[in-house]
């Protein structure tokens, strides 16, 4: 017994060793970004977080994922309770430590997670269909290559597999409750009782190596997957929180404003400036992604890739190049490969490579309606559009290197007031047609 | 028609109740000039005391922003401010979205703060108020007629019920597009997308959003946006339906009380 409490232990130290070792990375990198002060109407944001984060409320636009996605992420919830008992027994080398305190709640309890894994697999088996079989287009778009197709079929298979261990195990443990006394009386397991046929003939010991087997698989698994998830879209089941309550409360049709621009023009009107601002004002708009403001850095890990925006943005349903999940999966990547050297002891920003160009080109910025149906799209409240108005502002403001028909708007506003090339006198005349 | 400019006003001593924010599309391109027309007769037929900023207007500095162009935005916003706050005034109401947003919600934070009303809600007010009556022999009634949300209107500022309660007021047969209110399609024009041409693509957003409102089979398309105004009725154009008519709110009601 005291070999397997070992085993355990050491398990789970390499788990928490490499977990936190991918947590404080992402935060590095996170912490590349510009400040942005996060302030006030905690209520609001608390009440976005509790609405669309943990109620999952703009997930039901679309009924039948919506209903699937719900099965995985209360099946994620509430087997982590019996994670929880893996944990203790693991450590203390007990069996089922809470079924003697639960008494017959804890055949209920057992059977709820039952049926969750039951759902959850269904449900991921529905999910490999849609994305696989059925093609739908959103999972199937350019910026969908090998790695991204690949990472959710590994974790919806993952997560199959997990299930079925827990289902194995628990068919087996009903069958040593009657042959040994470690094992616990469990009460009647709906869904698991169905297996034990596969198990009742089987010798006890082989019987034990099973149930052993399946523990340990599963709770391996889990483990193994928490790393994963660090390297994974899957991120969004944690920064899915923080992300929503850190999203932006103003309408969507604000775009936020440049207090370093707001003296410099204050200035040259000659109006005094009201706030003074020390130290470098920096790049204007975003090179590369310590230019953007943190939270949309946050946003970036946040992103699942489930291609809503995509799938609702104008210029990629005509065949233009941009694609607002794109936009979030380009600036995770950078921040991954950033954070790989920075790990490494390396050069981190200064490899030679930017967001821009590198990464995201001028063709896609310059494709954005900035009409928000991306924005509005997103389950999780992400804003490809901050990005992209960022990437345009070091275009226009750094560069100089607009469309030339946006320059030559910028031109007329700036000579006649208007962005068309009508004299600014003429401004009055319709009164008179 | 009488356009009372706010200089004219001030002179006189007269404070009006309401600032018309006319935008360059709305003084400049002939097709918008033709909606800022008909929103002036309705402001004159419900005797409204309003005036216009006119050759003292100038553009709101939305293109630039969203083109990227922080200093020429601030530029246009901060000496726009200085105008409007010179008059003082309190109650802008305009025909354009993107001026109705970057006034609403980008000018406070340079100092403007305004109540800003876009006219969608202002012609609905009116309705509400009785100051405008539809006749039940307008010749709208019983017409089918679509409704395009314009971006800035609809996500931007959660604007969706007002322009259909003008609509429905003109007791025509309001249909729907596939994709309308939260999911509306950009007509392409947003984003200072309306001063260049699109990116390379396999369609002109304008055609994707034309075909779908003319699948609706409606007679009109209306519109509550200078730009959606310009792109729609060149997507209505190059399907060749010509036969349908892109409308403004305004040129609606307006036409609705024969004015």
């Amino acid at each position: 017994m005291i070999v397997q409490q070992l085993a355990f232990i050491l398990v789970l130290a390499t788990a928490a060793f490499f977990i936190r070792k991918r947590v404080l990375l992402i935060r590095n990198t996170i912490k590349l970004g510009k400040e942005r002060p996060v302030t006030g109407r905690k209520r609001e944001r608390l009440k976005n977080m509790l609405l669309i984060a943990l109620g999952q409320k703009k997930m039901f636009k679309k009924i039948i994922p919506a209903i699937l996605h719900l099965f995985i992420y209360a099946g994620f919830l509430v087997i982590n309770l019996e994670v929880l008992e893996f944990l203790v027994d693991g450590i203390l080398g007990t069996h089922r430590i809470f079924a003697p305190w639960l008494g017959s709640f804890y055949t209920v309890l057992m059977n709820v997670f039952e049926l969750l894994a039951v759902a959850v697999l269904l449900a991921c088996v529905f999910f490999l269909i849609r994305r696989n079989v059925l093609k739908v287009p959103r999972f199937w778009t350019a910026e969908m290559t090998r790695w991204p197709r690949l990472d959710a079929n590994v974790i919806l298979f993952t997560e199959i597999v997990l299930m079925t261990a827990i289902l194995t195990m628990n068919a087996a443990d009903q069958v040593l409750q009657t042959r040994d006394s470690h094992y616990t009386a469990t009460g009647s397991l709906f869904f698991s009782s169905f297996l034990i046929p596969l198990f009742e003939n089987l010798g006890t010991t082989t019987l034990l190596v099973i149930e052993r087997f399946a523990w340990w698989f599963h709770i391996i698994g889990i483990l193994g997957f928490a790393v994963y998830v660090t390297y994974s879209k899957h991120l969004h089941i944690f920064l899915a929180f923080p992300n929503t309550y850190f999203a932006s409360l103003e309408p969507k049709g604000y775009i936020n404003n440049m207090p370093v621009v707001t003296n410099e023009v204050k200035s040259m009107l000659g109006l005094g400036t009201s706030e003074t601002v020390t130290g470098e004002p920096g790049r204007f708009g975003a090179k590369d992604v310590n230019d953007l403001p943190w939270t949309s850095l946050v946003a970036a890990y946040s992103c699942t890739e489930c291609g809503r925006c995509t799938s609702e943005c104008p210029a990629n349903q005509t065949g233009k190049k941009l694609s607002p999940r794109k936009i979030m999966m380009d600036t995770r990547d950078r921040l991954e490969a950033i954070g790989k050297t920075i790990a490494a002891g390396g050069e981190g920003l200064n490899d030679g490579k930017t967001l821009l160009n590198d990464y995201i080109s001028k063709e896609e910025i310059n494709a954005c309606t900035s009409c928000n149906a991306c924005v509005e799209a997103c389950p999780v409240m992400i804003n490809p559009l901050e990005i992209i108005i960022e990437l345009r502002r070091y275009v226009a403001m750094e560069e100089s290197r607009s469309p030339a028909q946006w320059n030559s708007m910028f031109q007329n506003m700036e000579t006649s007031f208007a962005p068309w090339k009508f004299s600014a006198a003429d401004r009055f005349n319709w009164a008179n047609d | 028609m009488t356009v009372p400019t706010l200089a004219e006003l001030t002179a006189k001593g007269e404070t009006p109740e309401i600032v018309f924010w006319v935008g360059c599309a709305g003084s400049f391109d002939d097709r918008a000039k033709r909606v800022t027309k008909a929103f002036v007769k309705i402001l004159n037929a419900t005797n409204t005391k309003f005036a216009v900023l006119g050759n003292e207007e100038t553009c709101t500095g939305d293109p630039a922003r969203r083109a990227g162009n922080e200093f020429l935005f601030q530029m246009q916003a901060i000496s726009n401010i200085q105008v409007l706050n010179g008059y003082g005034v309190k109650k802008i109401v305009t025909a354009c979205p993107h001026c109705f947003n970057t006034i609403k919600n980008e000018y406070p934070e340079l100092g403007g703060t305004y109540e800003v009303i876009h006219h969608a809600t202002y012609l609905q007010q009116l309705i509400n108020q009785g100051k405008i009556k539809l006749t039940d022999t307008n010749s709208f009634k019983g017409k089918k007629i679509t409704y395009h949300d314009s971006c800035y209107l609809g996500r931007a500022n959660n604007i969706y019920e007002a322009p259909r309660e003008v609509l429905q007021a003109l007791d025509a047969d309001l249909v729907e597009m596939k994709r309308c209110r939260t999911t509306g399609l950009c007509c392409g024009a947003g984003g200072a997308q309306m001063f260049k041409e699109p990116e390379k693509g396999n369609k002109d957003i304008n055609v994707e959003r034309a075909e779908e409102a003319l699948a609706t089979g409606a007679a009109t398309v209306a519109v509550a946006c200078p730009f959606c105004m310009t792109m729609l009725t060149d997507g209505v154009k190059s399907k060749e339906k010509e036969e349908v008519k892109v409308k403004d709110l305004a040129e609606l009601i307006a036409e609705a009380q024969g004015l």
